[in-house]
Parts: structure tokens; C-alpha cells; sequence
């Protein structure tokens, strides 16, 4: 296999691991506000994803740099001319990350209720801001030899607004699924319902952005050439199938497991919907930034494909390892008594 | 100003402000593992209340390094995007292996440590810390790798890429890997990272020993930090000079602004006091010079030939003034802390440290000294490899993003200054806040694992 398809698949990868592992924490900030009826079940919330959320951020930061090694005309072309939108994305993360550690430093209530608005209102903000950026990328840029066309309000068209809502309950539901097995008690139960209760409108998004992207992009037509590949995105249809009869048999980790698999396969779907392209250009085909025309050469990433087989399991075996470590459900003893609790 | 300008503020005031937080990352993660190992290994509860206590101040800090290192990834592409293209090839692959190997490993292992107390063995949890310490050395020496290639850029060739555009293209990755300035860079930073710890635990300790609370616990951490202040100043002297010798070599013309060469000449004295004057290229005052000296220091040969200012045309030329007086206040900073740390080791090998006020305020006040050298070191690196972004093969201006525009860039510029002013103010708040707090008397839930496991 040709190292640029290597690693157009490892660059997909690493996006769709990464949605699915902030994808939750992303989530849990968005509902904290609509479950957490006190002080300590805002606390739990934070420690449910106190021990990982640092490291499910760094998937990003290895998808920033993986674009940056193997394509780096797509990395620095997306970079400038999304700045602005990029530029929000960059401060949303770092108020999020701020609010997790400092939230706690200082015990007085509005301190905390502060940190507690920076963490739901980040969290709308990340959802929003990735989904409005892939909408963007799947229909492709206004871009050709002069360079970019559009302006941060022209990413707020139709087709990536949806997107943002297609994200925005993708992460709700997820983060909801992901509380529902981390947590104990009423905080447990108000999860599920909102897990339940944000389902339907998912399901409609979802099945809108799929209308949506026939209408208005190219982003299908690889599935209608190739009908082989249409398994992905049925793959997708069905795990987010199966999350509502899990929720509804209270099977709540496979519930979750399927949120996972819903998340992993589309961001597969609209990936492998971009081939051979990384961003299209709305303009003309022959501006569209290709795996081929931008990336780097076989040399550099053929090093970088022996770095990554290496490297990545170990990631990999220790996180899972983590995982397990963490795996018990915060309880109420567990912030009030433990050491080390947000 | 133009988008290069403002990009070049922004570059620098991100940079810089990410680079107040890892030094202290750098150092304090090696003492806090050295606590927290001396506990496992004596069972002697100073130690976990050592670790504790260094240890919340440590991750305070952590977290605003983390955060702040995104900024960075993001920049190179956002505001320098045609420096990426044309360097990705062989710069993108130090950044993607930093995030593969260094940056999970810290990431990952923290959240253990912060969250393993009650969960893993007492090895483990000293095992994380150390996991944590190692993964943020190690992503020290990968981005210095990176920045090595655009100070001393080797292992390439320029080809025209798919596009029909110039590029920097990787042919030897095994000359990045052993490019000397950035083994040089990488020893000279984190060691110097070592003394910002240092001298944190050493001011700390000093505000506290100054009014007699926690004595023991104080000194016990003073002696440690002390120690290991001096080793690190030994080395990062050391290293600095290796880190001349390499400039000298390879950098003719940030070594003639860091010492204010202008003519060609062998033999070229020091002057302990000298005033460069970029108009007139000439110093306006030179006074107590020390024959050969600057030759000496560069080649470690008193007769050797320094390349002056003059010998290129203005337009390639570092600014003078910038990169003279911050290496010569670095240098001058480094010979204090390795002065007083050696009074602070033979001190604290006494009883009675808490007994000498005068040298515990010096020391008190001492605590931004060594991050204010690690700021002016940057500044010699950076401003001094000016014209270029990769020495002599791309001009700064060159390497520019085409698409950004001049208020684009302000309104991140005014964004970045604003927002990061204000976690300045949280960082010294918190920090201030714990720092005077003290030690916990309640150690947590680790007590009652010592007949336990671990």
C-alpha cells in the first residue's frame, strides 16, 4: 500500500479516536449544566473524566502534528484559513482545560460557579466549532491559486451549521451514555433520561446530514461508486440503532459502546467520503488539496509510518491500562474523601 | 505594523508565555519523583508531605503549561503557514513524534498520579511520576530537535513539490536526529529548567523558614533543591558554553550581535562594559577589556577569527541590541545562581538555616531570576537567528501565512494578550496561595495503605 493512503487512513483514525475520547468529555460538559443538581454531583462530573481527559485531549494534538509530518500544505493551508474559527477552538480548549484544574483550587461558591459556566459554555462552544469545521472541510472551501475565498461568518452556511448540530448531539448523547455508567444515584438516572430524551433529535439530525450531504456536497459519492464502502456508513446507521435499544433494555454500557462505534463510523463516513481528498476546494476540483498533492515525501513518511507502528500500541496498551485503573464509578465518598479529586 | 510583525509579537508573547510554565515542569516533575521515591523507599512521612505539597504546586503549573502548548502546535500553521509548507516535510515529523511518544506518556500518567493515590501501588504511583517527568524531557528534546533544524538545518535537500512550489525535504532523518545544536539546546534547556525548580523549591522554602513554620519540613526541601541547583548551574554553564562553541561555528552572525563584533578581526577582546550603537555599527563605549577573551570563549582559541556584523549587509543582520543585552544578562544571571546555590548547599548542610535571614530573603527574591534568564536565552536563540526562520535557506518574512489579514492577526494578538494576562494573574494567584499555605497535615489516603498493598 502507498504511504499516502497509509497514512490518509491513520489520519482518519486518529480524528475519529479522538472525537470518540473528548467526544464524551465534550459531552459531559455540555449536560453538567442540565443534571448536576449540587455542588458535589458537578464535582463527580469533573472527576468522571479527571483522570483522562488530559490524554484524550493529546489525540488532537497528534492529529494537529500526523497533518503537519504527512501533508503539510493541507496542514498549513486548513491552519491559516480557518484562523479565526481555529483561533476560538484554541481558547475553548484552554479555558476547558484551566476550569477542570482550577475549579477546585478555591473554595468559594462563585469562584466555582464560574468555572462552572467556562466548562458548559466551552463545551457547546468545542462541539459546535468542530462539527461547523469537518461540515465546512466535507463540502469543500472556497479556495484556488489566489488561496482562500471565504470569511469565519461564510463557515455559518447551512450545510455546516447542520454539521454543528449533528455534533452538538452526537457529544450530548455520548457524554449523557458516559455519565450514565460513570456515576451512581439520581446524578445516574438524569443522565439516562437525557441520554433517552436526546436521542430522537440525534437520529433526525443525523438522518438530515445524510440528506443534506447528497443534496449539497460530494461527500457520497465514493459509497456510489464503490458500494463496497457503504458499509461504514451503514455501520454507523446501526450502531446508532442499537444505542436506542440498549438505552432502552438499560444495558447502559453497551449503550455507550454503541455511542463509540456511531462516533468512530462517522467520522470514517466522512472521511473515507473525502478520498482522495483531505480538503476539496468548492471552487474547482483542481484546487482541492489531495493526499497526493500535499503530502509529504515517501521518505519522511515512511519514518513516520515506522514511528507510528511503534509507537501508537504502546499508547495505546498503557491507555487501555488507565481505563482500567479508573474504571469504578465516582461516588459522592469518592470527591468528598479521596485525595487527588478535583 | 504588518501581518509578519504582529505574527512575530504573537509568536514571541505565546512562546514566551508557554515558556514560563515549562521549565518548572522540566524541573519540579524530577524533585516531585525524588520525593515521592525517597518515601517509598524510607516510609519516612516527611516525604509524602514533601511530595503532596510540591506536588500541588507543581500541577497547578502543569496544567497552564499543557494548555498553553496547544497554542503552539496551532500557530506554526495558522500564522506561518508558508514556513510549513516548505518545511513540513522534515520539521512536521520532530512535532508528530513529540505528540506519539512524549506527550501521551504526560498526559496520561498525570491524570494517574493526580488520581492514583488510592488505586495503584506505591511503586506505581512513583512510577507515574517519574513516567511524567520522563515524558516532559523527552518532548523537550523533540521540539529542540526542531528547533536545532531551523537554527542548524541539515538532513535535506529544497525540491519543487507537487504543486510546483519549493520545499525542504527530509533526506537524512538520522542528521536530525544528531543535529549538535539541538542535543546542545535540549541539554542547555532542560537543565536550565532544573535551576527554575530549584529556585522555586529554594524561595519557597525561604519565605517559610523566614517565619519559622514547618522548619524541618522547609530545610528538608531547601537542601534537596539546594544540591540540585548547583548541579544544574554547572550544567547549564557547561552546556551554554557548548552552546557558543555551536553558534560560533554555525551562527557567524548571531555570535557577532551577541557580543557586538562589528569588524572582522582574531584576537577580539572582551569588554565587561560595552555599548553597542546599531546606527552608527560601531560600540559607543568599550571599557575593561580582557584580551582575546571573545575569541577564547568562541573557539576556545584566544587567536581565532570572529566574523563581524559588517561583513553583511544591514538587511541580514540580527538586531544588535536585543541579542547583546540579553545574552550578556543571562550570562550574568547564570554566574549569580551558580554563586548562590553554592552558598545555598554549604548553608543548608548546617543546623541552623533558618538562622541566616539575609541569605534566605536573597533567596526569597531570587525565585524569578533564573526564569528571566531562561527568557533572555530564548531571545538570543530566536532574535539572533533573525533574518531567517531556517538559517540561511528561508527569511521570517518569507515564512509568513498569505491568507491572514492585518486585523485578523491584531484581534488575536490583543485576544492572546488579554487572555493570557489573565491566567497570569490566576497562575501567581493560586500559586501564591499554596505556596504560603503549607504543607497538608492530612496526607490523605495513602496512610492507611502502609500495611496494605504497595
Amino acid at each position: 500500500m502507498e504511504f499516502q493512503l497509509i497514512w490518509f487512513i491513520l489520519w482518519g483514525v486518529l480524528w475519529a479516536v479522538y472525537f470518540m475520547l473528548d467526544g464524551f468529555v465534550i459531552g459531559m460538559q455540555m449536560i453538567s449544566g442540565a443534571i448536576a443538581k449540587s455542588d458535589t454531583d458537578k464535582r463527580i462530573l469533573i472527576n468522571t473524566v479527571g483522570p483522562v481527559w488530559d490524554g484524550n485531549e493529546v489525540w488532537l494534538i497528534t492529529a494537529g502534528g500526523a497533518t503537519f509530518a504527512a501533508f503539510p500544505r493541507t496542514y498549513a493551508l486548513m491552519f491559516s484559513y480557518l484562523y479565526t474559527a481555529l483561533l476560538l477552538l484554541l481558547f475553548a480548549l484552554i479555558i476547558r482545560g484551566v476550569s477542570f484544574e482550577f475549579r477546585g483550587k478555591v473554595d468559594n461558591a462563585d469562584w466555582r460557579a464560574s468555572w462552572d459556566k467556562a466548562i458548559a459554555v466551552t463545551g457547546f462552544l468545542l462541539a459546535l466549532l468542530f462539527g461547523v469545521a469537518f461540515g465546512n472541510i466535507f463540502k469543500g472551501l472556497p479556495m484556488d491559486a489566489a488561496g482562500y475565498h471565504g470569511t469565519f461568518l461564510s463557515l455559518l452556511n447551512p450545510y455546516g451549521l447542520l454539521t454543528g448540530a449533528l455534533f452538538l448531539l452526537l457529544f450530548a448523547v455520548h457524554g449523557a451514555l458516559y455519565v450514565s455508567v460513570k456515576t451512581t444515584g439520581d446524578l445516574c438516572t438524569r443522565a439516562e433520561a437525557l441520554a433517552g430524551k436526546l436521542w430522537v433529535p440525534l437520529l433526525v439530525v443525523a438522518v438530515a446530514f445524510l440528506v443534506y450531504s447528497k443534496i449539497d456536497t460530494k461527500l457520497l459519492d465514493n459509497f456510489f461508486s464503490m458500494p463496497a464502502l457503504m458499509v461504514i456508513p451503514l455501520i454507523a446507521v446501526a450502531s446508532l440503532v442499537a444505542m436506542k435499544i440498549f438505552m432502552a433494555k438499560k444495558d447502559w454500557y453497551k449503550a455507550f459502546a454503541a455511542s463509540c462505534a456511531t462516533i468512530l463510523f462517522i467520522t470514517f463516513t466522512g472521511v473515507t467520503g473525502l478520498f482522495p481528498n483531505l480538503i476539496p476546494s468548492s471552487l474547482d476540483p483542481v484546487w482541492s488539496l489531495t493526499i497526493y498533492n500535499s503530502s509529504s515525501s515517501p521518505y519522511t513518511l515512511k519514518i513516520m509510518t515506522v514511528v507510528a507502528f511503534i509507537f501508537v500500541p504502546i499508547v495505546i496498551a498503557y491507555k487501555i491500562w488507565v481505563y482500567r485503573v479508573f474504571r469504578a464509578r465516582v461516588t459522592e465518598d469518592d470527591v468528598l474523601k479521596k485525595s487527588g479529586a478535583y | 505594523m504588518d501581518v509578519v510583525t504582529l505574527s512575530r509579537w504573537q509568536f514571541a508573547i505565546t512562546c514566551m508565555f508557554h515558556f514560563i510554565f515549562v521549565p518548572l515542569t522540566l524541573g519540579l516533575s524530577v524533585l516531585t519523583a525524588y520525593f515521592e521515591t525517597r518515601w517509598v523507599q524510607t516510609n519516612d512521612e516527611t516525604w509524602l508531605r514533601m511530595t503532596k505539597f510540591w506536588g500541588k504546586l507543581f500541577l497547578i503549573n502543569f496544567a497552564l503549561g499543557v494548555v498553553t502548548g496547544i497554542t503552539m502546535e496551532f500557530q506554526f500553521g495558522m500564522n506561518w503557514a508558508e514556513y510549513s509548507r516548505y518545511v513540513g516535510d522534515i520539521f512536521g515529523a520532530p512535532l508528530a513524534i513529540e505528540a506519539t511518544v512524549a506527550f501521551f506518556m504526560e498526559s496520561v500518567f498525570i491524570g494517574v498520579w493526580i488520581f492514583g493515590w488510592d488505586r495503584i501501588s506505591r511503586k506505581a504511583h512513583a512510577l507515574s511520576i517519574w513516567l511524567v517527568a520522563i515524558g516532559t524531557n523527552l518532548s523537550a528534546l523533540w521540539i529542540l530537535l526542531a528547533n536545532g533544524w531551523m537554527q542548524n538545518p541539515v538532513g535535506y535537500h529544497l525540491v519543487t513539490d507537487a504543486m510546483g512550489q519549493i520545499r525542504a525535504e527530509m533526506i537524512d532523518f538520522g542528521a536530525l536526529l544528531t543535529n549538535a545544536n539541538g542535543w546542545i539546546k535540549f541539554f542547555h534547556t532542560v537543565t536550565s529548567g532544573y535551576v527554575v525548580a530549584a529556585f522555586f523549591v529554594m524561595g519557597i522554602s525561604a519565605w517559610h523558614l523566614l517565619r519559622k513554620s514547618n522548619v524541618d519540613f522547609f530545610k528538608r526541601s531547601f537542601k534537596a533543591a539546594a544540591l540540585f541547583g548547583l548541579l544544574s548551574s554547572i550544567a547549564v554553564a557547561g552546556t551554554g558554553d557548548l552552546s557558543a562553541g555551536d553558534v560560533s561555528r554555525n551562527q557567524p552572525m548571531k555570535l557577532a550581535a551577541m557580543e557586538a563584533v562589528w569588524e572582522t578581526r582574531t584576537g577580539v577582546d572582551f569588554y565587561l562594559l560595552l555599548i553597542p550603537d546599531s546606527a552608527a555599527e560601531r560600540n559607543s563605549i568599550e571599557a575593561i577589556g580582557i584580551p582575546k577573551m571573545v575569541s577564547f570563549l568562541a573557539f576556545h582559541d584566544p587567536n581565532s577569527l570572529i566574523k563581524g556584523l559588517k561583513d553583511v549587509p544591514r538587511d541580514l543582520r540580527p538586531p544588535v541590541a536585543p541579542t547583546f543585552w540579553s545574552f550578556r544578562f543571562m550570562v550574568a544571571m547564570g554566574m549569580y545562581m551558580l554563586l548562590v546555590s553554592a552558598i545555598g548547599v554549604w548553608l543548608s548542610r548546617k543546623p541552623n538555616l533558618e538562622d541566616y535571614g539575609l541569605f534566605l530573603k536573597v533567596m526569597l527574591f531570587s525565585l524569578p531570576v533564573p526564569y528571566l534568564a531562561g527568557q533572555l536565552g530564548w531571545i538570543v536563540a530566536e532574535v539572533g537567528r533573525q533574518p531567517w526562520i531556517v538559517y540561511g535557506v528561508l527569511k521570517t518574512a518569507d515564512g509568513v501565512s498569505r491568507s491572514i489579514s492585518t486585523a485578523q492577526v491584531v484581534g488575536s494578538l490583543l485576544g492572546f494578550t488579554l487572555f493570557y494576562g489573565s491566567l497570569g494573574v490566576l497562575d501567581v494567584y493560586l500559586l501564591t496561595k499554596f505556596a504560603k499555605k503549607g504543607p497538608d497535615d492530612d496526607i490523605g489516603g495513602f496512610i492507611k495503605m502502609k500495611e496494605g498493598r504497595g
